[in-house]
């Protein structure tokens, strides 16, 4: 709606005119100008100008709905509530049903925590004919770092979904419907991007997995067509503890623990990235044991469930989760990742 | 006072400098015919600067009863009105007192804080609880929601509002009449009574801000508007900084104009960025210094261990003071309730 054509407004004539002649041609040009700003370009007195801004940004605002409606809505049009159960079931009972159509749900975790497996699964799950609580449609996977493999994707399938996967020809359809798209650089990714928007208007896509990269077009997508997307993020390590703390708070409190400073990991993309998903899930090890932590969302409380990955992809060991309070919402650990890698080989083969 | 300050388009007023009249009391004696003579310009235009320059002369005729000026009040008068003002509460006790009773009518305030502290669940706690009904010691208000993240999620909202229901049949004046003479009581009717907007630019953003006059005059019950957040589109696709700050100032100015004129409480989600100061990096709310100034009232949320506080960081009635609070099941409560919770571990 902001690049609705001034001409097309209903302006009185000469005023309409007067616009075109300076080159403002679209709302965004002219909302992009204070009034007094446009009263000098346009050389019309103060009330002509008002009356226009007034007009133009009636016709440029979004129309509004009542909350109520929206949630009608939600639960008339579209399939299982507007939600992708995730099948751990403390984790969709927390997110009031699964990942949320229509946001952007991020993944966060150091590398090889899980991050890749979970997003399988759910590419398979929103792959899966209605009637065994998929959604029934093609996923799009843009997988940048080159992790996406068939087998895997296949072995979690006929694991967890024996029945379908036995089923003849199944295994093929189902591998059919997720597309894999593997862009090599920025460019080319925002590209893809494009391209995914125009496969969505014709294509019955149910899910949007971006392994892992962030682009903030997604975030727009995820509305558009009213389909969950997941993007996933790497872990960097923090330079500074400090950086934490409002310059109100006290100064020397979290610093001088060395310990944890050594395992101290933020995502890799910063706070601007961090307010733009709406729904974050870390996914971390502490002492030998992974956990996948909500740590941003806005229908559920914070919790932590512990998984385990096994040959069926991630299973939840505790339904109930863990409480999480305070800044470890944001830290991400990784304490004993080393050793623990070991025993996740030998769990896996 | 000058030429140059009345709202006249550039070309007359350089034909009116130019041909002598550079201050207001130049124009105060002049007939409309003599001025078009001499700017060579129609009579009914020389009218209408006449018109615009002897608005701007202000001063001029009150009556003196009560103000000298007017549109001014006194400040006796506003204390009276302070007085009486209802405030819309966060259903938090502690927080409440900090915000001097909860969020005030007739101001701008910002809330500010990391990702996930609970700004959206403190904007979708204020756009219920601003429907208590008067009974209830609320306000029987409406809502205005600008979600401009799309972090807005109807389940919460229904969790909210289903929650504040509960609540207040349960404190509320007890007597069997008296609750079946609130049948509009319901969440249903709480979440109709919110006006959801989906902003996806920075162009739509500033729009809708100036429609929401028009729009509230036809909407009067509505006493409060939560943008959620004002920064989103502000920090994205920017490259003129001094542009933002002039949108953004003019948008604030606006946003207090509405809050002014309406009677109703304006509430800003912003988001937190870095500032090196005194050496190190500081988290600092978003859009820079000149935007500080633009709000009322400031509110930071934080945590503090394992908990979740909020600091009144400006206010000019309000001492500086941080109290607790919790996001629960049924949004946002006093913290001093749960405490009883298994917490995590880290190694």
């Amino acid at each position: 709606m902001a690049n609705k054509f001034i001409s097309q407004m209903n302006l009185p004539k000469s005023v309409s005119n007067v616009f075109a002649a300076r080159n403002i041609i679209t709302a965004k040009d002219a909302l992009s100008l204070t009034e007094f700003e446009l009263m000098e370009l346009l050389d019309v007195g103060f009330p002509e100008v008002a009356s226009a801004v007034k007009h133009i940004s009636e016709l440029a605002s979004p129309p509004y709905q009542t909350v109520l409606l929206l949630l009608e809505q939600r639960y008339e049009s579209e399939h299982l509530g507007g939600h992708l159960p995730t099948c751990l079931r403390g984790l969709d009972e927390a997110l009031c049903g699964g990942i949320p159509f229509g946001a952007l749900t991020e993944l966060v975790g150091p590398a090889g925590i899980g991050k890749t497996q979970f997003c399988l699964k759910l590419s398979l799950l929103a792959s899966l004919p209605a009637r065994y609580g998929g959604l029934n449609g093609h996923v799009i996977y843009i997988d940048v770092e080159s992790k996406f493999t068939s087998k895997r994707l296949l072995e979690i399938g006929a694991c967890s979904f024996p029945e379908i996967f036995q089923m003849d020809g199944m295994a093929k359809e189902m591998a059919g419907r997720i597309l894999v798209l593997r862009p090599v650089s920025l460019s080319q990714l925002t590209e893809s991007l494009e391209q995914v928007k125009v496969a969505m208007l014709k294509n019955q896509v149910k899910l949007l997995v971006i392994d892992s990269m962030a682009a903030l077009i997604s975030g727009s997508l995820a509305e558009f067509s009213r389909i969950p997307v997941i993007v996933t993020n790497q872990v960097r390590s923090q330079s500074r503890v400090a950086t934490c703390q409002y310059s109100f708070q006290e100064k020397d409190k979290t610093v001088g623990d060395p310990e944890r400073f050594n395992s101290h990991l933020v995502a890799a993309l910063g706070n601007n990235w961090a307010h733009a998903v709406t729904i974050r899930l870390v996914l971390e090890a502490s002492s030998g044991q992974r956990f996948i932590k909500i740590a941003k969302s806005p229908i559920s409380p914070a919790l932590a469930f512990p998984f385990i990955i096994t040959s069926a992809g991630i299973l939840l060991q505790d339904n109930d989760g863990i409480e999480v309070m305070g800044p470890q919402l944001n830290s991400i650990s990784c304490a004993g990742n080393g050793d623990f890698i070991d025993f996740n080989n030998q769990k896996l083969q | 006072m000058e030429i140059n300050t009345l709202p006249i388009s550039a070309s007359t007023r350089g034909k009116l400098i130019s041909t002598g009249y550079t201050s207001l009391s130049s124009l105060s004696s002049i007939s409309p015919s003599r001025l078009a003579q001499d700017l060579r310009i129609q009579e009914s235009e020389a009218v209408e600067i006449l018109k615009v320059a002897s608005v701007n002369c202000g001063v001029g005729n009150s009556d003196g009863t009560r103000a000298i000026v007017a549109g001014a009040q006194t400040a006796w008068d506003m204390l009276h009105e302070e007085e009486f003002a209802r405030r819309i509460t966060t259903s938090c006790e502690e927080f409440d007192q900090i915000l001097g009773g909860g969020i005030s009518l007739k101001e701008v305030t910002e809330f500010g804080g990391v990702p996930g502290i609970g700004k959206t669940q403190m904007g979708i706690q204020l756009a219920v609880n601003v429907q208590i009904p008067v009974d209830y010691g609320g306000l029987g208000g409406k809502a205005i929601y600008i979600d401009t993240e799309g972090s807005f999620m109807v389940e919460r909202a229904l969790q909210i509002a289903e929650a504040c229901v509960e609540d207040l049949l349960d404190n509320g004046p007890a007597r069997k009449d008296f609750r079946a003479s609130q049948p509009n009581l319901s969440a249903k009717n709480l979440l109709r009574d919110i006006f959801y907007f989906r902003v996806c630019s920075y162009t739509e953003q500033i729009a809708l801000v100036n429609y929401l006059e028009k729009f509230i005059s036809e909407h009067k019950e509505v006493k409060a508007i939560i943008v959620d957040s004002v920064t989103f589109h502000f920090r994205q696709d920017f490259q003129d900084m001094a542009l933002r700050t002039r949108l953004l100032s003019n948008m604030a100015l606006k946003l207090m104009q509405l809050a002014k004129k309406f009677n109703l409480a304006v509430v800003l989600m912003n988001q937190v960025t870095t500032k090196y100061c005194d050496g190190s990096f500081r988290l600092t709310l978003a859009l820079g210094d000149s935007w500080s100034h633009t709000c009322t009232n400031r509110v930071i949320l934080y945590w503090e261990g394992n908990e979740r506080y909020a600091y009144m960081d400006k206010s000019p009635s309000l001492p500086s003071a941080s109290a607790p609070y919790a996001v629960t099941s049924k949004g946002i409560r006093s913290s001093a309730s749960n405490c009883k919770r298994i917490k995590l571990m880290q190694a």
